[in-house]
């Protein structure tokens, strides 16, 4: 491929700054929620001592898992040097940076005492794996942004196979954190399970993807710049892979738990008896985030079909924020099982299955962490040239016809 | 004369009240003591001076005998919210529980028992490995605890206790008992009544439930072989709750 040319969007149109400004707002109105969870107590939230993690939970998780696989286009590019993913590489990186930043202000606000921040960065139970993804957060910005420096400045250009190696690792380590979040907690039935980590990594795959794939058809839609449809296709296959091996993990999580007795409990809970989360799990997780998009990346019609792959796109965020939802809240809803054998009730709501309704100030934080990621981007594709010239098939792959 | 007569009757009274003093800590003193000796002796309280720091050479446990434990008795759980300044809010998803009555039915038998649950004060506690400040921690002498100054609140450890132990501080915290600090936006728990123990007394809810005559808890030195708790267990046995955890639970069960 010859050398590539990049380009800052212009930014100066009304509809750029309309963007900006509307998730601006968003972000206005994600910090009044904090202000009012903060002011208030967490007794103002659909969580109490049942349900401990609520919808922040679900967004923050989300956007932490995206970011890992946002930077998949680049780590394709630099670690498994195709080309043709290498113009995507910085905005790649970009999304990266831009998801996790999202993901831990949420998970930050949403802290009983976000206030202690410096506590959470100087005091470590290196014995924590909450404590290891403190580290891996951090580090993830470290290495990634070292690495679109390597990418952006000619200086360091040489570095940049290295820079993009250990991005490749620490992001792969860092999911592996994410998801041994719910693995190590030997104590619930729905998760103590070691699939989590490699299934949280395929999850990232699927979910950044998908993100990227949205951010990449809208600034070239909205800059009138050309993206061709070699590039797209590829990114299309790619994501229908991933998909199916979301699938496939999810259904060895559930087909190894449905093996073990001890398990089937959860299990008819998760998949049958248990009503909206049950409902999330076949319809949103399954349905529009699983089978749906899959048959349509693979459908012979609308191969080509921009709108469609839009579609698609959102129907796995949708159906990724479902599978957060249904390991995070399910997993909580399902009673812990202390006394096996027993019936048991208590004031403490022992035995019973869970309840959760989130109330709007957990939803307006949530959303104002995707506000916030996007607004970086919106930004930074102004003040920085992230985006090729031209992503046409000529360019993209010399060989297209 | 007035003046003589009032000396006189204020020299008596005085001689009365100092006679009847030393008389009754003559009566008393052989009586508190013996019983302090005693306890002590059988690692039932604590006999570490105030200044002296928490040592492995205690091990601090209960033993609960649910057969003793009366379905409906709420005698321990209100010793405790008074000890420790905790009320309802009239929220009970959100409102914190050191210990409640958990009411269990054997699905096999149909048999029903009653018995108090808080946290189980773990040799290697799960909620321990999970903070990721150190925040919860267990003393020397198996006490597990949250430091109230270093908790940010992220509730990880309510995640990962195996008995739902712990309550998150869902509103800000009003009278305060000097014994019992407590933190909006922190976590919470049983804490055996430290401050109670390491002045050598025991916690509230044991003694509330033994002032009632119930005798369903025993408090007690697991690591001093001839502590009441110790050779009940020896002699009787006890249960951890989920013993497939290996977590070595402070607190045990009989009757299960």
């Amino acid at each position: 491929m010859s050398k590539i040319e990049y380009t800052a969007v212009q930014g100066k149109s009304l509809a750029y700054f309309a963007l900006l400004g509307g998730l601006a707002f968003v972000m206005l109105l994600a910090l009044l929620s904090v202000w009012h969870m903060e002011h208030n107590g967490h007794y103002v939230t659909g969580m109490n001592n049942q349900i401990v993690w609520g919808m922040p939970h679900v967004f923050a998780i989300f956007l932490i898992v995206a970011a890992s696989g946002a930077l998949n286009v680049a780590s394709i590019a630099s670690v498994f040097r195709k080309k043709i993913y290498e113009p995507m590489a910085r905005l790649s990186a970009l999304l990266a940076l831009a998801l996790l930043t999202g993901g831990l202000v949420v998970l930050l606000l949403d802290l009983g005492r976000p206030d202690r921040l410096i506590v959470a960065m100087t005091y470590y139970n290196f014995k924590s794996i909450f404590a290891w993804n403190i580290i891996l957060y951090t580090g993830f910005f470290g290495f990634v942004g070292a690495y679109l420096w390597t990418m952006m400045d000619h200086n360091v250009y040489k570095f940049k196979p290295y820079a993009g190696f250990s991005a490749f690792v620490w992001r792969l380590t860092l999911t592996t954190g994410t998801g041994s979040i719910f693995g190590f907690l030997v104590a619930r039935s729905a998760y103590d399970a070691a699939l989590m980590a490699p299934m949280f990594i395929i999850m990232s795959f699927s979910f950044g993807l998908a993100i990227f794939i949205l951010v990449l058809m809208a600034s070239y839609k909205w800059t009138g710049m050309e993206l061709g449809d070699v590039v797209v296709n590829r990114l299309r296959n790619l994501l229908g892979i991933f998909v199916a091996s979301v699938l496939y993990f999810t259904a060895v999580y559930h087909v190894t738990n449905l093996y073990a007795t001890q398990h089937h409990d959860v299990e008819r809970f998760l998949l049958l008896d248990g009503g909206i989360f049950t409902t999330v799990f076949w319809i949103g997780e399954i349905l529009i985030g699983g089978l749906i998009p899959l048959a349509l990346i693979y459908a012979p019609g609308v191969k080509n079909c921009r709108t469609t792959l839009g579609l698609i796109c959102t129907m796995i965020i949708i159906g990724g924020f479902s599978k957060v939802y249904t390991i995070l809240i399910a997993g909580q809803a399902f009673p812990l099982e202390i006394f096996p054998g027993y019936e048991v009730s208590s004031s403490f709501y022992d035995g019973a299955i869970n309840s959760y309704t989130p109330s709007l100030p957990e939803i307006l934080l949530g959303l104002g962490g995707i506000a916030m990621s996007l607004f970086i981007v919106v930004f930074a594709l102004k003040v920085l040239r992230f985006l090729p010239v031209s992503l046409a098939d000529s360019v993209a792959d010399p060989h297209a016809k | 004369m007035a003046n003589s007569h009032d000396t006189s009757t204020n020299t008596s009274r005085r001689d009365f009240l100092s006679k009847a003093v030393v008389a009754g800590t003559i009566t008393i003193a052989p009586g508190v003591l013996l019983h302090t000796t005693a306890q002590a002796a059988t690692g039932d309280v604590s006999t570490k001076a105030g200044d002296e720091s928490v040592s492995s050479k205690n091990r601090w446990g209960m033993l609960i005998d649910t057969a003793k434990c009366a379905t409906g008795c709420t005698d321990c759980v209100d010793a405790c919210n008074k000890e420790n300044g905790l009320v309802s809010h009239g929220r009970p998803k959100s409102d914190t529980q050191y210990i409640r009555k958990v009411t269990l039915k054997d699905k096999s038998t149909g048999h029903e028992s009653s018995l108090p649950l808080m946290c189980q004060h773990c040799e290697t506690a799960p909620c321990v490995d999970v903070c990721p400040t150190g925040a919860s921690f267990v003393r020397e002498d198996g006490i597990a605890l949250v430091d109230k100054h270093i908790c940010i609140g992220c509730r990880y450890c309510m995640m990962a206790c195996p008995y739902k132990a712990r309550s998150f501080v869902h509103e800000e915290v009003e009278n305060q008992t000097l014994t019992a600090p407590r933190g909006k936006g922190t976590v919470e728990s049983c804490t055996m009544c430290v401050t109670r123990v390491d002045n050598g007394g025991i916690p509230a809810c044991v003694e509330a439930c033994t002032a009632e005559n119930h005798n369903a808890m025993i408090f007690g030195d697991l690591n001093n072989p001839n502590s009441t708790i110790s050779v009940a267990l020896k002699e009787q046995g006890g249960k951890q709750l989920r013993p497939d955890l290996k977590l070595n639970t402070g607190v045990r069960y009989q009757g299960l």
